[in-house]
């Protein structure tokens, strides 16, 4: 994951979560244990550096999954 | 540092005589206002037809920065949101608006409640002329909504610009809960909107889509009443106060451990000792000072001589001017529980949407008033490990602000905490709190009834 410039022009893309919506399902520290660990209280916290194109598969699925659509992509 | 103190270890009085720089600012300044319109304009002049290219220019050629609390220059801001309104789609709903913060969220601060009660003619000059630089025709002027006096104050003046027709702009005065979060930006559209006065997610930031959706343009209203004199006195005479990377003058409010708790506008740039003078000296001997307010930092009182009021020298001395609140702190108290006692404050605060902040801001607050009262040993290596978990986890600043002030109390009075983790608390701690942490909106400093009054050159706070 040091590299994730190397496969050229794709836009970098970086997890964030919206601390209002995030209700601490942990869906997304289950799914994305690579990027995402669990806080005290079971809050993400996020790997702030983009995210590598090897897990943007898996990334986009934890995406998809939050019940409370609190997990974001943001483009750079 | 908290010890009971030996007056042979105490810091000589002397250390902040009267002013020796030039703090005063020549009449009429910010504080010189009246609240009636005809004195309004014998005092300052009729405010000038600027186009709002003028005005941009003027705030920009100023170097005006933000006196809420960010210090974000004017300038920018502004056209940031005309390039909002300008590219977008939407039509008649693009059209920017114009909100003037007059909340004064910090309990330690009185100068925008002053600052509208003694010059409110100065605050609606400014929010004219931001409305006409953006291409505003609404503009909402929001205040603590517990605050009689102060919305009293800028209704009647904007009923007194009404009779005349002299703004563009309608005025609208919204009144805003006194929690801490309610005046942060996204807090203040929502209220507006007539929602509750609530953070929101950001992006969009307010300057790209605020209230119903438009560009909207928030400034703090001393900020605004700057922009007032400097269109009317021009950007060289805004510079010649101040220093070079930070001109102007700004008001700071004054109070702890001096004889006379106060508002003052000072010129950027005099060393904070100075603000010591400025509100009576010190009636007590200091050990540090709350700058900032309760998302500032403690500076420590032996740097007071050589910090100047500026971003960057306060920066070097490890804090931030913030809205501009000083609070001297005296050696016979204890840094540690007056901490806590603020981080249980914030704690309460919190507007209640996000996880690390509801979670994490009592459990620092716990933590950190286990040290200073009953002083558990563990609590310093766990406020260390916590404050990772919730600084910059929030929707708003809330908890990136306590986690500020109480990683700066573990740092100032460091000695403080290894003597409480050894020997347990110290007899300060239980001394009564200086800080003031309102159990109900609007007990603090900044309301109504806590300003009377009227010293030569500044407003007597309490």
């Amino acid at each position: 994951m040091s590299n994730p410039t190397r496969d050229g022009g794709e836009p970098r893309q970086r997890l964030r979560f919206n601390p209002i919506m995030c209700k601490a399902h942990g869906v997304c520290i289950e799914l994305l244990p690579e990027l995402i660990t669990a806080d005290p209280w079971g809050y993400p916290v996020l790997d702030g550096r983009p995210v590598p194109p090897r897990l943007l598969a898996h990334a986009k699925r934890a995406v998809q999954s939050c019940p409370t659509l609190a997990l974001l992509l943001i483009d750079e | 540092m908290s010890q009971p103190s030996d007056p042979t270890a105490q810091l000589p009085t002397a250390q902040f005589p009267t002013a020796q720089f030039p703090t005063a600012v020549p009449p009429p300044g910010l504080l010189d206002g009246s609240a009636h319109l005809p004195t309004h304009v014998a005092t300052f002049g009729a405010l000038p037809a600027l186009a709002a290219e003028q005005v941009l220019a003027a705030a920009g050629r100023a170097g005006l920065t933000g006196r809420g609390g960010a210090g974000f220059p004017v300038e920018r801001k502004m056209r940031a949101v005309a390039a909002s309104a300008a590219k977008s789609r939407r039509g008649a709903r693009s059209e920017p608006v114009v909100i003037a913060n007059g909340c004064e969220g910090e309990p330690a601060s009185g100068k925008d409640g002053a600052l509208l009660r003694r010059s409110p003619h100065l605050v609606l000059d400014g929010i004219a002329l931001a409305a006409r630089a953006v291409g505003a025709r609404t503009a909402y002027l929001c205040v603590h909504e517990d605050d009689s006096a102060v919305r009293q104050t800028v209704q009647d003046a904007i009923a007194q610009r009404e009779a005349v027709r002299s703004d563009e702009v309608d005025v609208v005065v919204v009144g805003v809960p006194a929690r801490y979060s309610a005046s942060e930006e996204t807090a203040l559209v929502s209220a507006v909107e007539g929602g509750p006065a609530l953070p929101r997610f950001t992006p969009p930031r307010p300057f790209e889509r605020g209230v119903g959706g438009r560009p909207t343009l928030i400034n703090n209203v001393e900020t605004l009443a700057h922009l007032a004199l400097i269109c009317r006195r021009g950007p060289d005479w805004f510079r010649a106060a101040g220093t070079p990377d930070a001109p102007g003058t700004t008001l700071v409010t004054v109070s702890g451990a001096v004889a006379a708790p106060s508002v003052h506008e000072i010129p950027l740039g005099i060393p904070v000792s100075e603000l010591i003078a400025l509100a009576g000296g010190a009636t007590e001997p200091l050990q540090a000072l709350l700058v900032g307010g309760y998302f500032g930092t403690w500076l420590p009182a032996a740097d007071a001589p050589h910090t100047p009021v500026t971003p960057r020298g306060l920066a070097a001395a490890g804090t931030s001017l913030g809205a501009g609140v000083f609070v001297a702190f005296p050696q016979a108290a204890c840094g540690l529980a007056e901490t806590a006692r603020v981080a249980r404050y914030l704690a309460r605060h919190s507007a209640g949407q996000c996880g690390p902040c509801v979670n994490g801001l009592p459990a620092l607050a716990s933590a950190l008033e286990a040290l200073a009262f009953k002083g558990d040993q563990r609590a310093p290596a766990y406020l260390n490990r916590m404050t990772g978990f919730v600084t910059g986890r929030g929707a708003c600043r809330l908890p990136d602000g306590a986690t500020r002030l109480i990683t700066s109390a573990l740092t100032v009075f460091a000695q403080d905490v290894r003597a409480h983790a050894r020997s347990g608390p110290c007899p300060a701690a239980r001394r009564a709190p200086l800080l003031p942490t309102p159990a109900e909106p609007g007990a603090g400093l900044g309301a109504a009834s806590a300003l009377s009054g009227a010293s030569a050159r500044g407003v007597v706070a309490r």
